[in-house]
């Protein structure tokens, strides 16, 4: 992961760069109107999202009987399943099954879970080769660089420096922008990779407990075409991915592509039950934290995230500082309360990377109580004793003045007269971050008490 | 039917006027009001910064305040929406916190609520942007968003659109926020600034004359931005064109 740098700090330097801002919060905001003619498009909407909600807070209170039912069905069936507590061990698996087939060629579908892992670096410092053959991540990958969404890695990428970045790396033409043509030649490209492949690694969008099969949601296909070649499949999933029946998949399958990108349905729906024959499935069951999640209470509700992305397409903070901001794999809202409860002195002003507008709440499909559980974060982070010192200290004098109708009175009267007499580079000067690009309210003479006691006075 | 009036700390310090045209506004609806100085904040940039602990105290203040009233009623949705949605989850859940909460009102739905007010009489022939406050909207449902899907409805708009020779403008979005969500305006200044802008943009681009909302803080922190720009629009809360209308007729 990059240094991280905290959220107001990163955030100011995306904002500095006035073109790209813009033309990133247009692109980003752009996939939040596609969403909202999808949603509005299913009159039975709001009904579908209260569905998924109250199905995935049933599981999760069920969540060990129903991740053993998966685990004993899916064996049933031929594959073979593991257990990671963390990413550690998740790593570690996934690098002993590559190393038992003598294997070094490896492509990879879209994974926020691998990603979150760690897993590429691992899997190259062993002499493991990994290509992302979703376009997004493959056209990250190349870069060097973390993806900044979890349904559309490069949004932060402009079609000129992807076809800058193919002529260096690919020997398209110079200048080239037409996505036709750069998605061509990334094609050709990754179809070699995917005929070399010797294993294939996918996600996992939806597992279902009662039949031990699984589905993969892609557009590109590339999911389906990396585990059809190799013999061997190995698929990755947070332990919160599961779903009670077959009969619920249809609930998240009619949300999840609209939520995201505006689609009905991503082109590809993939369903997986066991080995193809000849061949092996490995599914490896992901904790890292999430059962800690789950036993807060307060942030349970989070595990419900299916990870459409819709939280950070709305989220107009997300918009204006761009997903490495974060310095997190899954930034945004939701990511801002999963790390902050995971490990709250890492990421204490990811909580605060938020006006609490609620929007992110409204288009949660599995209505996660996102900007209420941001709320809460924030609580949590004060009583770590996380928040910075000079907002503790500014805020208590204020209870302290709150608490003092008198006290109130006079400090009011006080800032008052401090605006209207203090010269105005003084004022604005260094220390008053609100003056930097606003004017302060000008302040009046009398305050509304005080009008209010001589009007009625005058009755 | 008694109601106490409830004034955000910030409107009795720094906008007066927002709230003798709140006065203005119940006063010619006939509506008694009373107003308990003893009121200061209702506790939101404490709870906002995770000092639930130190907003306990205001927050009980405000219940004993306002507890005897058959109303309280405020100029701000996101102070009510402290005391309907967020006290409970700094004081706990209590049948005395309940009964408050349920008689707090924003000064919008409570003309359309309990006074049952559809149509405003008066005019004011002006261009007018309302830019929709977050929590009015998405707390107390005030109107419906663009991000839920349900049928549309608006109060705050539904008063405005019903004074004389007043255009209310199209935005390009509706409902996006203005950045101003409290101690956020100071600690993600830069952001805070740029969703700001681009609120007063997509006014400009639609037409505004005068910028309106049921939050005087967003219009604070807009107003902010307008000023050092310079731009030629005005900034009114709902209060102030609704009391100026009313008043027209005289």
């Amino acid at each position: 992961m990059q240094s991280i740098k905290d959220h107001p700090t990163a955030a100011a330097e995306f904002i500095a760069n006035r073109d790209r801002v813009r033309w990133h919060d247009t692109a980003v905001w752009f996939a939040r109107t596609k969403r909202d003619r999808a949603a509005h498009g299913v009159p039975e909407w709001e009904t579908l999202r209260e569905l998924a909600s109250k199905i995935k807070l049933h599981t999760m209170s069920r969540l060990d009987e129903y991740l053993e039912q998966f685990e004993a069905n899916a064996t049933r069936l031929g594959a073979q399943v593991h257990w990671a507590r963390d990413s550690a061990e998740h790593n570690a698996i996934v690098a002993s099954i590559i190393q038992r087939h003598g294997a070094t060629r490896v492509v990879k579908s879209k994974s926020m879970l691998t990603e979150e892992c760690g897993l590429n670096p691992h899997l190259e410092q062993l002499g493991i080769e990994v290509t992302d053959t979703d376009l997004g991540e493959w056209i990250v990958q190349l870069l060097g660089q973390h993806p900044s969404h979890i349904v559309t890695p490069a949004i932060h990428i402009r079609k000129e420096e992807v076809g800058q970045l193919f002529h260096e790396r690919l020997g398209t033409e110079a200048g080239a922008t037409d996505p036709n043509y750069l998605a061509e030649a990334a094609r050709q490209h990754l179809r070699a990779k995917f005929l070399a492949a010797e294993i294939g690694i996918t996600g996992v969008n939806f597992a279902i407990a009662e039949t031990g099969g699984f589905v993969v949601c892609t557009n590109e296909g590339n999911a389906d075409l990396g585990v059809s070649l190799p013999k061997v499949h190995i698929a990755c999933m947070g332990i919160e991915k599961i779903i009670p029946r077959a009969a619920d998949l249809g609930v998240y399958l009619r949300l999840l592509a609209r939520s995201a990108t505006g689609q009905p349905i991503t082109t590809y729906s993939s369903h997986f039950h066991g080995p193809r024959p000849g061949g092996e499935l490995h599914i490896v069951l992901v904790d890292n934290k999430r059962s800690e999640l789950l036993g807060s209470g307060d942030f349970r509700r989070s595990l419900n995230c299916i990870r459409c992305g819709a939280c950070f397409n709305t989220c107009p903070v997300y918009r204006r500082s761009g997903g490495h901001s974060y310095g997190v794999t899954v930034g945004g809202p939701i990511g801002s309360i999963i790390n902050a409860a995971r490990e709250p002195h890492e990421h204490k002003t990811l909580p605060f990377a938020c006006s609490l507008c609620g929007s992110c709440s409204d288009v949660c499909p599995v209505k996660i109580d996102l900007h209420q559980q941001l709320f809460i974060s924030r609580r949590q982070l004060a009583n770590f004793g996380l928040v910075p010192k000079s907002k503790q200290i500014g805020l208590k004098l204020a209870a302290t003045i709150f608490a003092r109708p008198w006290l109130y009175r006079i400090a009011g009267r006080l800032a008052r007269l401090a605006l209207r007499i203090t010269p105005k580079a003084i004022t604005y000067g260094r220390f008053n971050v609100w003056g930097r690009q606003r004017e302060l309210p000008p302040p009046p003479r009398q305050t509304f008490r005080e009008l209010y006691a001589s009007r009625r006075a005058k009755k | 039917m008694r109601v106490g009036l409830f004034i955000p700390c910030y409107i009795d310090q720094f906008y007066p006027q927002v709230g003798i045209a709140t006065v203005d506004v119940l006063e010619h609806f006939g509506v008694e009001i009373d107003f308990p100085t003893a009121q200061t904040c209702c506790g939101q940039p404490l709870a906002n910064a995770g000092l639930h602990t130190e907003t306990k105290p205001l927050a009980e203040r405000f219940l004993t305040i306002f507890g005897e009233y058959d109303y309280v009623v405020s100029p701000s949705g996101s102070c009510v929406a402290m005391v309907r949605h967020h006290y409970e989850q700094i004081l706990g859940h209590s049948p005395n916190l309940d009964a408050v909460a349920h008689k707090t009102f924003e000064l919008c739905e409570f003309l359309t609520d309990v006074l049952k007010i559809e149509h405003l009489s008066g005019a004011f022939p002006h261009r007018v942007g309302l830019h929709q406050a977050c929590h009015g909207l998405r707390e107390l449902r005030m109107a419906s968003d663009t991000e839920l899907v349900g049928p549309a409805f608006n109060k705050p708009r539904q008063l405005l659109a019903s004074l004389r020779g007043i255009e209310l403008t199209e935005l390009a979005r509706p409902d996006e926020c203005c950045g101003f969500g409290g101690l956020f305006a100071v600690t993600e200044e830069a952001v805070s600034c740029m969703m700001g802008r681009d609120r007063v943009l997509d006014h400009e681009r639609a037409g505004t004359e005068v910028l309106t909302s049921t939050d005087m803080s967003c219009l604070m922190h807009l107003d902010g931005l307008i000023r050092r720009e310079k731009k030629p629009i005005r900034v009114k809360h709902i209060a102030e064109i609704i009391s100026a209308a009313l008043a027209s007729q005289n």
